[in-house]
């Protein structure tokens, strides 16, 4: 699971919880690579994201490196500040562990890089 | 390059031909091009257009995966004699920026329902020795490809001596048919029984105007073909399946001579395979009845293929007990119950998600089941802030068919939006059929008609695909 989607994600589907966001990660194994850097995806979704969750994500598995706690203006134009979204978003991977509903506490695992929503029957 | 209109000839391939029209629209209105059709015939594998930029025509072809080539027109006529004297008037002047002694040139000899051999094609260009060809013949790659293409028309029982029609031109550029065989099935490291094949999900694609940077979802993701087909185009992709062992490749194979998955399959590796991991973004595994994403997310367009409840069950996680209790030492291994979910609450469902989180102008593209025979227009799903734009049929059997609908998203949700879910009909209800019988006798009889129509299903599914 990459944070991009981690930013997107939410627990709201549990019966009970009304926001479910952000979720809290808790990382087993994290994987970093490489993905080719395209500055016209990262400048488009960079008004989508929720700042401080990145952010907060990043600090809570250890990657936070040099990303500003808020969002610098005019960032269309900053190649530097768009290649360190750009690592944050697309090449740090959580491949095994936990993301927690915020509310309830619920886990839902992340196994082989891939976060299992589902809910049991008694849940929804 | 804008410059005086100049005629061009769109040459198709002959398959999915109700799919063309809304290809070339979709194309036409991603890159904001402006053609004039001067021939359209509904069946016939060619189109005339008339466009005073060839950029234009390039950026046509760079995307179709319908076309076969674009053609600078000539000359064209309903028998030899017209061709020739069309060629005859054509300015001398647009031929020689093309053909003069500078210019490496080939011929390129096509005919449509007849087969000629290579010496019988080879007579047919000497008919063009008229033309002012200078330049040194260059097989492999000209400066200028010329294409001769003989028409004899679409049924290969009745095939007339002399072709109905015939053009003579330029060629401008290919279509991306190369694109089918890259992507083909056949070779793809991960694939699940309901893969789509790569032509449809292609075209699928472009009715979603996939461009570079563009954030793309399929909630019923499987196997990822469609997310393929949309990183082929510069498309961001994230999916969402309610199997979890389809997510993990840990189903049973899905190729007859394979024993086991391989370790590394998954639809991260076929991105891998293509070369597009960078537009992988993730899949997850969730239940699309019960909502997942934040809110205010957005995407670019939403690509999918959702279970029609023949190949594949159409379910979401719930229970029809009152009271579901769970003891606790159950939990951790629990693989939770599963009821049916209708086809027309999860179409209901799809509109409305895509109303909520496209961007406006984005677009759902989605298959939808049909018995043929009760197909009425009113029939398809429709939600206020959603335009249907394209809707394209592909005949799977005498009863069935399915239709790739296109639509736009012209506005947002409002509070007070009716919700209109009358309309949908539940395709296996038509499907199987229900009368009187007594429950017993109802179950059996689907058992016995699902079992049969799988088959049939799937026996169509695979020469569809297979050509
Ligand atoms: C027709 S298949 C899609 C095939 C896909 N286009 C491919 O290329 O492999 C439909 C998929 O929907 C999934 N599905 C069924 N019910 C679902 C639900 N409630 N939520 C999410 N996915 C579901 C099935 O597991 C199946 O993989």
């Amino acid at each position: 699971m990459k944070l991009l989607t981690h930013n997107m994600l939410t627990s709201k589907c549990l019966k009970g919880v009304t926001v479910g966001y952000p979720l809290a990660i808790v990382a087993k194994d994290i994987k970093v690579s490489e993905v080719d850097f395209n500055s016209e995806f990262i400048a488009r979704i960079i008004p989508k994201l929720d700042w401080a969750t990145l952010w907060k994500a990043a600090e809570s598995i250890g990657h936070v490196g040099e990303l500003p706690q808020t969002l610098v203006e005019d960032f269309e134009e900053n190649e530097d500040f768009l290649k360190k979204v750009h690592h944050i978003l697309l090449e740090v991977e959580v491949i095994n562990g936990d993301l927690l509903c915020p509310e309830s506490g619920r886990k839902f695992p992340i196994n082989d890089g891939i976060p299992n929503m589902l809910l049991n029957e008694d849940e929804v | 390059m804008i410059g005086i209109p100049k005629k061009y000839l769109l040459w198709f391939a002959h398959e999915h031909v109700d799919f063309r029209i809304a290809e070339i629209e979709s194309i036409c209105e991603m890159y904001d091009i402006k053609v004039t059709t001067i021939l359209r015939p509904d069946e016939y594998p060619y189109w005339i257009i008339e466009s005073d930029s060839e950029d234009a025509v390039k950026k046509i072809a760079s995307r179709s995966i319908s076309l076969r080539s674009c053609i600078e027109l000539w000359g064209d006529g309903g028998s030899h004699e017209d061709l020739h004297r069309s060629l005859k008037e054509y300015p001398q002047g647009n031929m020689r920026l093309h053909l003069n002694n500078e210019k490496s040139f080939k011929v390129i000899v096509e005919t449509f329902c007849k087969h000629f051999s290579q010496d019988e094609k080879i007579k047919k260009i000497e008919s063009f020795s008229y033309l002012p060809i200078e330049g040194p013949v260059n097989l492999r790659n000209p400066d200028t490809a010329l294409m001769y293409i003989e028409y004899y028309g679409l049924d290969p029982n009745t095939i007339p001596d002399k072709p109905y029609h015939l053009f003579f031109g330029r060629l401008v550029a290919d279509g991306q048919r190369q694109l089918i065989r890259k992507l083909s099935l056949k070779t793809r490291n991960f694939i699940g029984n309901t893969s789509m094949d790569p032509q449809l999900s292609l075209i699928m694609a472009n009715q979603a105007q996939v461009k570079n940077g563009d954030l793309i979802l399929d909630p019923f993701v499987g196997s990822g073909s469609l997310l393929v087909a949309a990183s082929q185009f510069g498309g961001y992709t994230l999916g969402t399946d309610i199997d979890y062992l389809m997510l993990h490749a840990r189903t049973r194979p899905s190729r007859i001579s394979q024993k086991t998955r391989g370790k590394d399959e998954s639809i991260a590796s076929n991105m891998k395979q293509y070369g597009t991991s960078s537009y992988y973004i993730d899949v997850l595994v969730t239940d699309f009845s019960l909502p997942v994403w934040r809110s205010d997310m957005r995407v670019d367009a939403i690509i999918t293929d959702p279970p029609y409840g023949i190949r594949e069950a159409t379910e979401r996680v719930g229970t029809i007990k009152r009271q579901p209790v769970i003891d606790q030492h159950q939990v951790a291994s629990h693989i939770p119950s599963k009821i049916d979910y209708g086809l027309p609450q999860m179409f209901v469902d799809l509109l409305s998600f895509a109303a909520n989180h496209l961007c406006i102008n984005g677009r759902l593209v989605c298959w939808f089941p049909l018995f043929r025979e009760h197909y009425a227009d009113e029939q398809l799903p429709s939600h206020p802030c959603l335009q249907l734009i394209a809707n394209s049929e592909q005949i799977l059997s005498t009863y069935t068919s399915r239709r790739l609908l296109t639509y736009k998203k012209i506005r947002d949700p409002q509070d007070d939006d009716p919700i209109d879910d009358s309309n949908v009909l539940d395709f296996r209800v038509r499907y199987f059929g229900h009368g009187d019988e007594t429950r017993k006798e109802r179950r059996m009889k689907r058992a016995e008609q699902r079992a049969k129509n799988k088959e049939n299903w799937e026996k169509n599914i695979k020469s569809k695909t297979a050509r």
